[in-house]
């Protein structure tokens, strides 16, 4: 009976084999497949049972958690509601993150590796790892104000320091409450996720960082700076007749209403000034692709590599290779789009005498324990304009301010400049409204603005009127520091 | 019989005193609590954020526990081998500490610091234990020799079908849970006679197959390299076959209904040496499992739900694809005990799909190692059965062993995907009392077993003349 006693157990050997070579395959090959599969709750129930860190604004946090009993331990909750939705994001068990909840999220969700050392001791010590703090640069004061401009009105507003490129407010509209995506109630985050995704204003989008507009005649300004950066100065007489015709082309470029620019030609001030568009669209010819290109790169145009703190969408200059489009392009037609983050920048350039910082909005990162992990150092991201140039160009601002097209961002007793712009956007729909600017106070840059607001008609107003609104706040806030 | 009878003449040795092993044992049996100790207190950690005295208490309890078991086997069969106690006692403290984890992981998180040691389904697998030592005990100091089981065994034969088929003539309302009528439930307290019928039928398929062995060794027509035997002589594996059927379909009970085969074929297989039993036993198998597919809808379901698990991840598939998530998740090293998720298999995950829950958490190296104890234990009955003396012994040992092993091969497979799920218990790992009392007492016959086997053999001369002669005997 032996020889088949040893057949068994060979055989015994080859069912264990077979075990083992299946668990191998489930466990290692296909481990990490089963692991990430989205509908293993095991990864979410990990993630939930760690407390996530804070979003901190001005000390207090505007993403939090709550304790649950349910299976997923920690609730994330959004204190002020739509108020700070677009700088937060959401973080939601079924939808993912956006905004900072997605560029942090490593740190916050406690899985980051300047976490590391501080997890090694929790696991010695017995404490709950927990994810770390984010503290933003964004000033309740100046976020509260301007979501109040902004209220009802579809578009974006945004606030940067010119001094750092800190972030002082971010709005768009229409904005959403992220407390129901973050629920762990399936039904209610479902059928906001359906609502909102089916909206047609697209309530989820940032436009601060994420929505590209013509820019219009603010563009003006990146027209300018080039002219200034190419031997003009703010008394340069250029040509501004009521209509132009570009070669190559028989259409005409006219002013806004079809009105003069107040004489055959006019200084780039006066230009600037009444917004207009044939001195412009010819300047822009003059200039040439090669320069104006140069000067919108230099501030910021093309480039793919900002982050705030999320991916910031290109602006793009589009096709300028022959005088027409040239010509529209110059007065901020044809292809050209801009964020609002992008028009900030001008503006903020300008204000900082050519220096243009890096925006950022993401002001430190914190341990569990509020240790300081991280703090973001201002880095400037290029220097479009020279120091004389800029204060040229400060100049023809601050004449479109007190006495041109943007009259209603005046602040009293501070230096204000700035420039109006409509940008056509198809012919069914109205006008979109534009707004960029910057304030000076004691001769100190204190905040650089851009505003739109979509669908407002052609007076420019409204915008200047948010932007006033703004940057008002901003310089009393800064009495108080 | 020639061979093994020279495989049992050791020339020198039986003179002189055999080793006995026993301390080598009780150390093995220690380092099993030091590995229950840190298993509990990496649990306490996970579960509690702290260690408390259960860390000590729930594997001191289960080692007093295996000391009993130990100090039996001491003095009951002091030559036993002694690596089958601890590997049986190391898979058995594991399930023990992974139930005992689940019923802490019920507890709500704020409660669980005030829960205490013993609770829920852990306490009562430790009370389990309890009936198991007695009953292993009993065992071992009533069947001093082994050959004395095959006296009883057309009784055990009978006592054997009447255990398979009690479930099926009951009233479902005491009988059925999930659909399988295998149980029978009186009062808070519920056992599943299936696992003691298996014991039995293991004892009679031994004595009876050796009676008969020599008549269904007789071949008469050989087919393609291979002797089959006569029509005749096919009656007990048919009607084997048959009861197997009958189980499926009465008790909806595909595991052990594989299980009594599988058995069977592999005994009739080793007491023959005839291969062609073993075709001829595949052979009803797959026609058997044919008729089952195409007969029964919640047969096609089980093949179904094996093939493409993913088709309804939370219906049908929910329990396997749970399975499969946890296992993926624990990965190589395992989530550490306590820090996984096995909830999601819901009141499986003690019973069905515990290997799910310990692959999950102490992952594929843990689980692999588990499995490894089990081929310990086959391996060493099995090895055991070549130097036992008789052929009944033999041929036992070689049923307990393989019969571990399959049953094994069966839940881990099926939990695992490699075959349908089949829903057996897993032997000393899963909760459940029958299924602890009774896999304790297949340890214990195995021990026993191997205690014949190394013994020295120096009592009567009878017994020496009759292990040099070419036949053997069997009391009856």
């Amino acid at each position: 009976m032996n020889a088949p006693l040893r057949r068994l157990s060979v055989a015994m050997l080859l069912l264990f084999a077979l075990l083992l070579g299946n668990l191998t395959y489930v466990q290692f090959v296909r481990g990490d497949e089963l692991r990430s599969d989205p509908r293993n709750q095991r990864v979410l129930l990990a993630e939930y049972s760690r407390q996530r860190g804070a979003i901190v604004v001005d000390g207090s946090a505007v993403a939090s958690v709550t304790e649950t009993n349910g299976q997923l331990k920690y609730r994330r909750s959004y204190p002020s509601g739509p108020l700070y939705a677009h700088v937060t994001g959401y973080k939601s068990p079924e939808y993912g993150e956006s905004g900072v909840e997605q560029s942090e999220d490593s740190l916050l969700s406690g899985y980051d590796d300047r976490l590391f050392v501080r997890q090694l001791s929790d696991l010695v010590t017995g404490r709950k790892p927990k994810g770390g703090n984010v503290v933003l640069t964004v000033d309740p004061t100046v976020q509260e104000a301007t979501a109040n401009a902004m209220r009802g009105r579809n578009g974006a507003a945004i606030a940067l320091d010119p001094r750092t490129g800190e972030v002082l407010s971010m709005v768009s509209g229409p904005s959403y409450n992220p407390n129901p995506l973050a629920s762990h109630d399936a039904t209610l985050r479902g059928n906001t996720w359906d609502k909102l995704t089916s909206d047609e204003a697209n309530p989820l989008l940032n436009r601060a960082i994420n929505q590209t507009y013509p820019p219009g005649s603010t563009f003006k300004v990146v027209v300018s700076a080039a002219a200034l950066r190419n031997g003009y100065d703010s008394q340069t007489r250029v040509p501004s007749p009521r209509s132009y015709t570009p070669e190559q082309t028989t259409a005409q470029i006219r002013n806004f209403n079809g009105s003069s620019c107040g004489g055959d030609t006019s200084t780039l001030e006066q230009a600037l000034t009444v917004s207009c568009n044939t001195a412009y669209a010819q300047l822009a010819v003059e200039l040439g692709r090669e320069k104006l290109g140069e000067q919108a790169r230099a501030f910021g145009f093309e480039s793919s590599e900002l982050r705030c703190p999320t991916r910031v969408s290109t602006s793009q200059l589009g096709e300028m290779d022959d005088p027409p489009k040239l010509a529209q392009s110059g007065i901020g037609q044809r292809d050209v789009r801009m964020t609002p983050i992008q028009g900030a920048m001008i503006a903020s350039a300008v204000a900082k005498n050519g220096s243009l910082m890096r925006p950022y909005l993401v002001s430190e990162v914190q341990a569990p324990d509020f240790a300081v992990l991280d703090k973001t150092r201002p880095r400037e991201f290029s220097r479009p304009l020279s120091a004389s140039a800029a204060r040229e160009l400060q100049q023809m601002m601050r004449s479109v301010v007190e006495k041109g097209t943007g009259r209603a961002a005046r602040v009293s007793g501070v230096e204000v400049g700035g420039k109006t712009g409509t940008a056509e956007d198809g012919d069914a729909r109205q006008d979109h409204e534009w707004f960029i600017g910057y304030a000076k106070r004691d001769g100190k840059p204190v905040a650089a603005v851009a505003v739109v607001l979509e669908n407002a008609g052609t007076s420019s107003s409204q915008s200047a009127a948010v932007a006033g609104t703004m940057m008002r706040t901003i310089v009393n806030a800064s009495d108080g520091r | 019989m020639s061979k093994a009878a020279s495989a049992g003449v050791a020339p020198h040795s039986a003179q002189s005193r055999r080793p006995q092993h026993r301390n080598i044992e009780l150390l093995l049996l220690l380092m099993v609590v030091v590995i229950a100790v840190v298993l509990t207190a990496a649990v306490e950690a996970a579960l509690r954020d702290e260690i408390t005295v259960a860390t000590i208490y729930l594997p001191l309890s289960i080692g007093a526990a295996f000391l009993a078991l130990h100090l039996a086997v001491r003095f009951l069969a002091p030559y036993a081998d002694p690596i089958i106690l601890p590997c049986a006692a190391l898979i058995n403290a594991i399930g023990i500490i992974f139930i005992w984890r689940l019923s802490l992981g019920d507890v709500a998180a704020d409660e669980r610091a005030q829960a205490g040691v013993f609770i829920g389904q852990g306490l009562r697998q430790l009370l389990w234990l309890l009936a198991a030592v007695v009953l292993f005990v009993a065992v071992l100091a009533i069947v001093r020799d082994h050959r004395l089981l095959a006296r009883f065994s057309y009784t055990a034969g009978f006592i054997g079908i009447a255990l398979v088929l009690l479930p099926a003539m009951l009233p479902s309302s005491i009988s059925e849970v999930n659909g399988a009528k295998i149980w029978i439930r009186l009062g808070g307290f519920s056992i599943q006679p299936g696992e003691f019928a298996k014991l039995a039928l293991l004892v009679f398929f031994a004595a009876y197959l050796v009676a008969k062995r020599d008549v269904l060794s007789l071949a008469s027509k050989r087919f393609a390299g291979i002797d089959f035997p006569r029509g005749r002589d096919l009656g007990p594996v048919v009607t084997a076959w048959a009861v197997s059927l009958l189980v499926l379909v009465f008790e909806r009970d595909l595991g052990s209904s594989l299980m009594y085969f599988g058995i069977f074929i592999s005994m009739l297989y080793v007491a023959t040496e005839r291969t062609s039993w073993l075709v001829i036993g595949l052979t009803l198998f797959g026609a058997g499992a044919v008729l089952a597919w195409t007969m029964f809808s919640h047969i096609q379901l089980r093949v179904d739900i094996w093939l493409n698990p993913f088709a309804d991840p939370s219906g049908d598939g929910f329990q396997i694809v749970q399975s499969l998530f946890g296992l993926g998740t624990g990965g190589l090293f395992g989530t550490g005990p306590g820090a996984g998720n096995p909830e999601s298999l819901n009141q499986y995950a003690s019973s069905d799909f515990v290997i799910a829950t310990v692959g999950e958490e102490v992952g594929l190296f843990g689980l692999g190692g588990v499995l490894m104890m089990y081929l310990i234990i086959a391996q060493r009955g099995v090895r055991n059965s070549l130097d036992v003396r008789d052929s009944f012994g033999k041929l036992l040992g070689a049923g307990l062993s393989f019969a571990l092993a399959l049953q094994v091969f069966a839940i881990v497979g099926g939990v695992t995907k490699l075959i349908p799920l089949t829903g057996l218990t897993t032997p000393l790992l899963s909760y459940g009392g029958s299924s602890l009392v009774a896999n304790w007492c297949l340890i214990a016959l195995l021990i026993r077993l191997s205690d014949s086997a190394r013994r020295p053999p120096t009592r009567r001369p009878a017994v020496l003349q009759l292990r040099h002669a070419p036949t053997e005997v069997i009391t009856r």
